[in-house]
């Protein structure tokens, strides 16, 4: 079910401010791409131009096409909410929602959206989704607690598997292991890897290990300077990125000379 | 304890309904046009309270305009008095300036003072409680210190007004006679000032507090003593503020009327403070306005007119104030 | 102690007046203000009034020579600014004194609670004052009346103000329209309460018979006119603070915006809300200048907002305090206003205190484990 992503000339505006410009791109189903780059460069933005994230921001538009397995979510008609059921999103600091509990966490995709079921499939869900989250040993004897008791790491881990509840086709990861500590941070890529079989996963990252240890392609991104907008520079097999870049920006930024 | 309600809940809503269609966790919903349709009806009704708001001003203004205009064009005669209405209202008018002024002469330095005490004075365990006995002082319903004003601050106050006009009646405020009940505009004042104390105080404590502690202990840390460093440092960031703060509580006490209607014994403008005489728009407003018929009725919706504009611009002075000198407060 | 320290400690100390002195000074103007009342006759406020004046200079020039000029400055506005706080909590002990010993008796009267005014007459009132019978007369109408006000109040403004901060915080995006409306909104926090009651007055008397103007629903409009921007102002407050994370969040699950806001804001900010809310409920139910001219007076029991007059707790004090029951034996009167000057106090007290304990008990678990 995890669908391919493709940007066809993609501009992104804030209001008259071009902020990222001209993005083609095709991102394959069941891999893991990271973005690199530096601070301010659009990989953030882009990234949330592809579930129609950035739209709750005023004033933010789009141009061009950004295709989920040939289907424009930018076509006139589509409803940005039903992309968002699609394209899943986990944020860079934890989020889970304060009132309730970690198994209403877990079931946040369809009671927020008042869609009721049974006890048994409540459950089945929870415990399906906490298991790809591998977070259900630690809270199968709390799942009444709320789930802001829990620590960054697993909080992190309850926010994907509230995302991967819904089942969506694409997660997208905004850097999501930025606020939390190694280990819950190699639990995060363990789970990224076991992700990848059934999602197609696109994840902004700042550390280049982890983009080297996580992803099987690897886009970066760069800016000319502040005012002017993003690009994408280069995108390429993530050992090619790390080995041997074919644009000496790249080389530069992996290699520590800026950024 | 939540927790396990909004578990509950969420049971007894789930056993009721039958299973769902067995591709259910594989999507939220498909069909999304009713969703849409509450986006937009939810949008609608929070936009429609908006202007709801903003109709039910613009009523108060309508009516009260409406209502007036009789009373405003009217002649003397109609009036059954010899003055036109602005004869009438003058006089009522400076009675709600003169005690509304007193009051925050009064007020402001106390004001400033606890909030002071407050935050910089106080050891650090007292400074809450105090807060909160002065929002309990905010929170006692007006006609409470109406009564208390005219029962037992009034007399209390009668022996000062008595070695008042005893000794200084050569300055006109303090008249040639004195009330013997206590119930003046000074006594009305200073009730008012024992009123608008706590709106003063807990704006300008709460400034004080936010006062950048950097600049605070680099005054200290330059020898400053605690009134030096509260000089250069509390003053200049709050200064905005505490204006505002004193506007805000001129606006209340213009508009107070309990307090004055029972506190005071009105009658026609004098000079005295101290003796019988003198009232305010919202004193008057209400001890006539169950009587009042007709013109009467008209003229003193008029002069409820004039209170609300009087308070108007104190109240948008106290904001462009602020908006004035935000930007040069310091805080971020 | 070693040398050095005790050097050291008296070179900092050196110069500086010892921690008794403000209590001593103190005592010596208390001394010379009693000598000084001896010699022109004693009473309590001149005494002390003229001890403080003679206590702040004599500090002050204490300070002075022994501290220099800095720190008797320094003292001089210590001793004003604590001075303000005294001054100020003689009014509020005053007027809780009054409030406990005038309106306790008031309370114990028997059936205060429980009857109206409907059969306390003159005649009862002058048989109380001369000692031939209880006071009778209470306060039920007044309570039950000031109840069916404030909540019909709550019932129009609450809805008008949350939705009006949706709209603020979560639709509007800083157009014309939020800043016009944040704007008046912020007018109407200064709206004198004898005004709100006008309109209201003015308002029924147009929609309906003039003759059936006066009304509970009449005085809960002109109290809505106060209410509402009080809600407003609070909830803005209390929805700007829900971290734009979770609204974010609920989006990138495909939740609507509404059940967003309604499923995910509001229950994060309701403690925030409800005790503002609270907060508001114990404004307006001091409220009596607006009640006064839309409601009318009266003595007996009604609980139909829609017709006749209605009675409110502060209208009522207010009454008996101006038009007592019997003009020449006001004791009564007087006695049935403090007892309901109480009742008033503590039911705001309550509701303050509500509004705390709301504002605790809902707010979201940060921990749990």
């Amino acid at each position: 079910m995890s669908k391919s992503i493709e940007a066809i000339d993609l501009d992104v505006y804030y209001g008259s401010f071009l902020a990222v410009e001209g993005v083609n791109i095709r991102i394959e189903p069941r891999t893991v791409t990271a973005f690199i780059g530096p601070s301010g460069c659009g990989k953030t933005t882009f990234l949330r131009t592809m579930n129609r994230m950035h739209e709750v921001l005023p004033n933010a538009t789009v141009k061009g096409q950004l295709l989920l397995d040939a289907e424009d979510i930018y076509a006139s008609g589509v409803d940005p909410v039903r992309v968002r059921s699609k394209v899943g999103m986990v944020f860079q600091r934890p989020n889970p929602f304060p009132t309730m509990s970690i198994r209403d966490n877990v079931l946040a995709g369809f009671r927020l959206n008042g869609i009721r079921m049974g006890k048994a499939q409540a459950d089945e869900i929870t415990e399906r989704s906490l298991k790809g989250a591998n977070l259900w040993n630690e809270v199968k004897d709390r799942l009444d607690k709320p789930g802001s008791g829990l620590s960054g790491g697993q909080q992190q881990r309850l926010c994907i598997a509230r995302t991967i509840a819904v089942q969506p086709e694409v997660i997208l990861m905004d850097e999501p292991c930025s606020a939390l500590d190694p280990i819950s941070t190699l639990a995060v890529e363990d789970l990224i890897g076991e992700l990848k079989e059934h999602y197609t996963i696109v994840i902004v990252t700042h550390n280049m290990q982890q983009a080297s240890r996580v992803s099987d392609k690897t886009a970066f991104f760069n800016i000319a300077g502040t005012g002017k907008p993003g690009k994408l520079i280069e995108f390429d097999y993530t050992d090619k990125i790390f080995s041997n870049p074919s644009v000496q920006s790249t080389e530069d930024y992996i290699t520590g000379r800026f950024g | 304890m939540s927790q396990t309600e909004t578990r509950g809940s969420a049971v007894a809503q789930t056993t009721d309904t039958e299973q769902p269609p067995v591709d259910a966790p594989a999507g939220v919903p498909l069909d999304n046009r009713s969703g849409r349709f509450g986006d937009r009806l939810f949008s609608g009704i929070s936009l429609a309270a908006g202007i709801v708001i903003l109709v039910v001003l613009a009523g108060v203004a309508a009516f009260l305009i409406r209502d007036a205009i009789p009373a405003v064009v009217a002649s003397p005669e109609e009036l059954d008095r010899d003055t036109s209405f602005w004869g009438y209202v003058g006089p009522l008018v400076a009675g709600s300036v003169v005690a509304s002024l007193i009051a925050i002469l009064v007020a402001t330095p106390v004001g400033v003072g606890i909030a002071l005490f407050i935050s910089h004075y106080a050891p650090k365990r007292l400074a809450q409680p105090l807060g909160y006995v002065i929002d309990l002082l905010a929170a006692i319903p007006s006609v409470v210190y109406g009564a208390w004003g005219a029962l037992v601050f009034g007399a209390a106050l009668v022996p000062g007004y008595a070695w008042l006009s005893e000794h200084l009646s050569f300055i006109p405020i303090f008249g040639p006679t004195h009330s013997t009940t206590g119930r003046t505009l000074l006594t009305a004042a200073l009730v008012l000032a024992v009123m608008v104390l706590p709106i003063i105080t807990s704006l300008c404590r709460e400034l004080f507090l936010q006062t950048p502690k950097l600049h605070e202990e680099a005054a200290l840390a330059l020898g400053a003593t605690r009134w030096e460093m509260i000089k250069a440092a509390v003053f200049p960031f709050a200064r905005a503020g505490i204006v505002s703060a004193v506007m805000l509580g001129l606006g209340r006490a213009l508009g107070e009327t309990m307090a004055v209607a029972l506190v005071l014994s009105p009658g026609p403008l004098t000079a005295s403070l101290i003796s019988t005489g003198n009232s305010t728009i919202p004193a008057e407003i209400a001890l006539g306005f169950s009587e009042a018929f007709g013109i009467r009725r008209s003229e003193l919706i008029a002069a409820g007119l004039v209170l609300f504009v009087i308070t108007l611009v104190v109240n948008v002075l106290a904001r462009l104030v602020v908006a004035r000198y935000k930007d040069f407060s310091g805080a971020n | 102690m070693s040398a050095v320290a005790t050097l050291q400690k008296s070179s900092l100390t050196a110069g500086r007046l010892p921690r008794w002195t403000p209590w001593a000074v103190g005592a010596g103007a208390l001394a010379v203000s009693a000598g000084i009342m001896s010699l022109i006759g004693f009473n309590l406020p001149g005494w002390i009034v003229i001890a403080w004046l003679l206590f702040v200079p004599s500090m002050f020039v204490a300070a002075r020579t022994v501290e220099g000029h800095q720190a008797g400055v320094d003292r001089f506005w210590t001793v004003l600014v604590c001075s303000a706080f005294v001054l100020a909590l003689l009014p509020l002990v005053s007027v809780i004194v009054t409030l406990l010993v005038n309106g306790l008796p008031g309370l114990l009267d028997p059936g205060f609670l429980a009857s109206t005014m409907q059969y306390a007459t003159s005649q009862t009132d002058q048989a109380a004052a001369a000692g031939e019978g209880p006071v009778y007369g209470g306060i039920l109408h007044a309570l039950v009346g000031s109840v069916l006000v404030t909540l019909a109040a709550t019932v129009i403004s609450v809805p008008i103000g949350l939705f009006t901060s949706i709209y603020l915080v979560e639709y509007s995006q800083d157009g014309w329209l939020s800043r016009a409306i944040t704007f008046f909104v912020d007018v109407m926090t200064g709206i004198p309460s004898i005004v709100a009651g006008l309109f209201g007055a003015a308002l029924l008397f147009s929609l309906v018979d003039p003759q059936d103007s006066l009304m509970g629903f009449t005085a809960a409009v002109a109290l809505s006119v106060l209410m509402i921007p009080v809600v407003v102002r609070s909830t803005v407050e209390m929805l700007r603070v829900v971290p734009n994370e979770l609204r974010e969040a609920s989006y990138a699950l495909g939740v609507r915006k509404w059940r967003t806001i309604v499923q995910v804001v509001i229950p994060t900010a309701i403690s925030g809300i409800a005790s503002g809310v609270t907060l508001a409920i114990a404004r307006v139910i001091g409220e009596t200048a607006p009640i006064l001219v839309t409601a009318g007076v009266a003595v007996r029991l009604n609980t139909n907002l829609f017709n006749d007059w209605m009675m409110t707790l502060p209208v009522f004090i207010f009454r008996q305090l101006q038009n007592p029951t019997s003009p020449t034996a006001v004791g009564p009167s007087i006695e049935r206003a403090w007892g309901a000057a109480l009742v008033l106090v503590l039911l705001v007290m309550a509701l303050n205190l509500a509004a705390r304990l709301i504002a605790r008990a809902f707010a979201p678990k940060q921990t749990g484990r």
